[in-house]
């Protein structure tokens, strides 16, 4: 085990996919100058021009000739910048990338890891803050991993680039320096298995990426209040674990979903009715999801503020959950 | 016409062959659209034959093509069978995309082409990453890029010309220039002077033919394709050629000036050009009916095995959707 941020922990896992397979490259903007995050430093200085590729600024044709290498039999690892930015790159994602196996027959692979950087950070305002994850949730084709924590950004994006699928692989912004000890040695774990952050009894909280820290949060309040909350880290939202999401629930009754993207359609939604149809009966509360409201990204602080969901909101929510009083 | 000294006879034979095939395919899946035995859309290459076969001909079994939603021609010329493209184009079991792509979406790995493209110009950046990723293999294919008119007006077209240019990647990207984007006469809505200054403009080197002339493109994609494969620069052709039918196989194409489409089938025709160049040069009038039936005959039988084909499996709609989430395994 070894102390290292949420960035150097997917900088280790590229690097030694990388070491460990030719054919693993990766591809976009500044990636010879560490990456606009500098999760991508010192890599072309091991790997070289040709395989820590510079891309001028052409998002569309950054994901198309990903996947025409990965089409000829090389694994790709996209760099998006901002996943505000990839939507530049919808067609060459959706309509190619994600349908070419598929439309194709079976002939071909497009095993290529997408990573789009999402969230808010601080001040970004509208086209650099956004978290888009449902989007790639709702494609046929695709793979959606948003890792929450360092070792989950080392085995995930691992894992990522061995799937013979396109990964849309989503850090958070604010997770680059998150630190913690990370087991770089642990098997491979597999692509749509939550993650059980904190047993509990009383509430089930399903949460992933920054916020399943907000809910790591509100569950240390809640302990302090008596209350014993379950928070399960979705960790990928395609495929995503209903098993142990509907298992948790069965047992405490009770089911928070919290989220930073926006809560209308935001994958919450799919979780709440997923769990609705299987449990009707079983649940001693109304399920609860918590996500942004449907507005804009601001830039004032103030404003900002206004859209996230906080690990009081979390704890609030739980509480009612459990009381039934709104507070 | 005048004859020319020093024709190949049986390399121009070659070509009218495939013209042949190519032309006898479209007028056997027209048939087939009007019988409602292709359910979807098809386009038609009918009048472009010379792109396909001269171009697609001067390729190596392993290099790599893509084509556009008119990819019929070109699929035929690299190789692909012409029963499992009927198959496909009807949707049957056996299609070359096992019934799951139809005619939009036509693909035959196994000859290097990878894939017709229902999207405008998608294919341009497609092209360029599989010569990077040939390049990282260590492979000395190169990669061919049909595109037509229309996709010159898309982003692709610089992200992906700017790209191999930058990269030093052997693409040939070729605008098949039929005239008409969709139901529009291109120069209409295209600004500058047109395909090859847009591609000279990124530094490429661009070569316009006369996109009717089988014979003239054969030869010059022969020598750009034997310069790509050294030089390992990208190349831009502008092959201007002309679409007899309509976009779909539906479109009567009535914004098309009176005459002019009876006009060029009346006078340059891509296969009655080479026709009568080979007679011009001495070929017997036999061979080239010849082909013409033998094309036809494969082509009507092509038609015929594949209405007698089952339709896929329907487990095939889950299958080969993503191997993690798959429907197939967890019926979501």
């Amino acid at each position: 085990m070894t102390a290292m941020t949420y960035l150097e922990a997917g900088k280790q896992a590229l690097a030694s996919a990388m070491r460990n397979d030719p054919m693993v490259w990766c591809v976009g903007e500044d990636l010879g100058r560490g990456g606009v995050f500098g999760q991508y430093r010192g890599l072309q200085e091991e790997f070289g021009p040709r395989r820590v590729a510079d891309a001028p600024i052409s998002e569309a044709c950054i994901m198309g000739a990903a996947l025409g290498a990965a089409l000829v039999g090389t694994r790709p690892v996209v760099e998006m910048r901002f996943s505000d930015f990839a939507l530049c790159a919808v067609d060459e994602l959706v309509n190619q990338a994600a349908k070419a196996r598929f439309m194709f027959g079976g002939q071909c692979r497009a095993p290529m890891v997408v990573r789009e950087p999402v969230g808010m950070w601080r001040s970004s305002a509208g086209q650099h803050s956004q978290s888009l994850e449902t989007w790639y949730a709702h494609i046929p084709g695709l793979v959606v991993a948003c890792p929450a924590t360092p070792q989950d950004n080392h085995d995930l994006l691992a894992a990522a680039i061995r799937c013979d699928d396109p990964v849309v692989y989503m850090e958070h912004k604010n997770l680059w320096g998150l630190e913690a000890e990370v087991d770089t040695g642990r098997g491979p774990v597999e692509l749509g298995e939550a993650r059980l952050a904190k047993a509990g009894t009383d509430a089930t909280i399903v949460s992933w990426s920054a916020t399943l820290h907000a809910a790591s949060a509100a569950c240390e309040a809640l302990a302090g209040e008596g209350i014993d909350a379950e928070l399960l880290d979705l960790r990928c939202l395609w495929p995503w674990d209903k098993t142990a999401v509907i298992e948790s629930t069965r047992r405490t009754g009770r089911l928070i979903i919290a989220h930073e993207a926006v809560s209308v359609a935001g994958f919450g939604a799919e979780v709440a009715a997923t769990v609705a149809e299987r449990l009707h009966g079983q649940l001693k509360a109304p399920i609860r999801r918590l996500g942004a409201p449907r507005a804009q990204i601001a830039y004032a602080p103030n404003l900002e503020d206004q859209l996230r969901v906080t690990s009081d909101m979390i704890a609030a929510a739980v509480r009612e959950s459990i009381t039934g009083v709104r507070t | 016409m005048k004859a020319p000294p020093n024709t190949d006879v049986d390399a121009a034979l070659a070509l009218l062959a495939m013209m042949e095939r190519i032309r006898a395919f479209e007028e056997q899946a027209l048939a087939a659209a009007e019988e409602k035995l292709v359910l979807g859309a098809i386009h038609l290459s009918i009048g472009q034959e010379a792109v396909a076969a001269g171009l697609v001909g001067a390729l190596r079994h392993d290099d790599i093509l893509l084509s556009t939603h008119r990819g019929h021609g070109h699929t035929l010329a690299k190789g692909a069978d012409a029963l499992a493209m009927m198959r496909e184009l009807l949707g049957r079991r056996g299609g070359c995309c096992g019934g799951k792509g139809g005619s939009m979406h036509i693909a035959d790995f196994s000859v290097g082409m990878l894939g017709a493209n229902g999207v405008v110009g998608a294919n341009i950046v497609i092209a360029a990453g599989a010569a990077q990723g040939i390049r990282l293999k260590g492979g000395d294919q190169v990669v061919c890029c049909i595109f037509g008119d229309g996709a010159i007006n898309r982003g692709p077209f610089l992200e992906g010309l700017n790209w191999a240019a930058v990269f030093e990647l052997p693409v040939l990207f070729v605008c098949e220039d039929n005239q008409y984007s969709a139901l529009t006469r291109t120069t209409d809505t295209s600004a500058g002077p047109g395909p090859a200054a847009r591609a000279e403009s990124l530094g490429l080197r661009a070569t316009s033919v006369d996109g009717n002339d089988a014979l003239a493109l054969a030869d010059t994609a022969r020598e750009i394709i034997a310069r790509l494969r050294t030089s390992g620069r990208p190349e831009f052709l502008h092959a201007l050629t002309y679409r007899q039918t309509g976009h779909t196989a539906t479109d009567p194409a009535a914004y098309r000036p009176a005459g002019e489409a009876e006009a060029v089938a009346q006078d340059n025709d891509p296969i009655t050009r080479l026709r009568e160049h080979l007679l011009l040069a001495g070929c017997a009038e036999d061979a080239c009916v010849a082909l013409r039936r033998d094309a036809q005959r494969e082509m009507r039988e092509a038609l015929q095995a594949a209405r007698d084909t089952d339709w896929p499996a329907e487990s095939a709609a889950f299958q080969d959707v993503q191997d993690v989430g798959s429907p197939a395994a967890e019926a979501y």
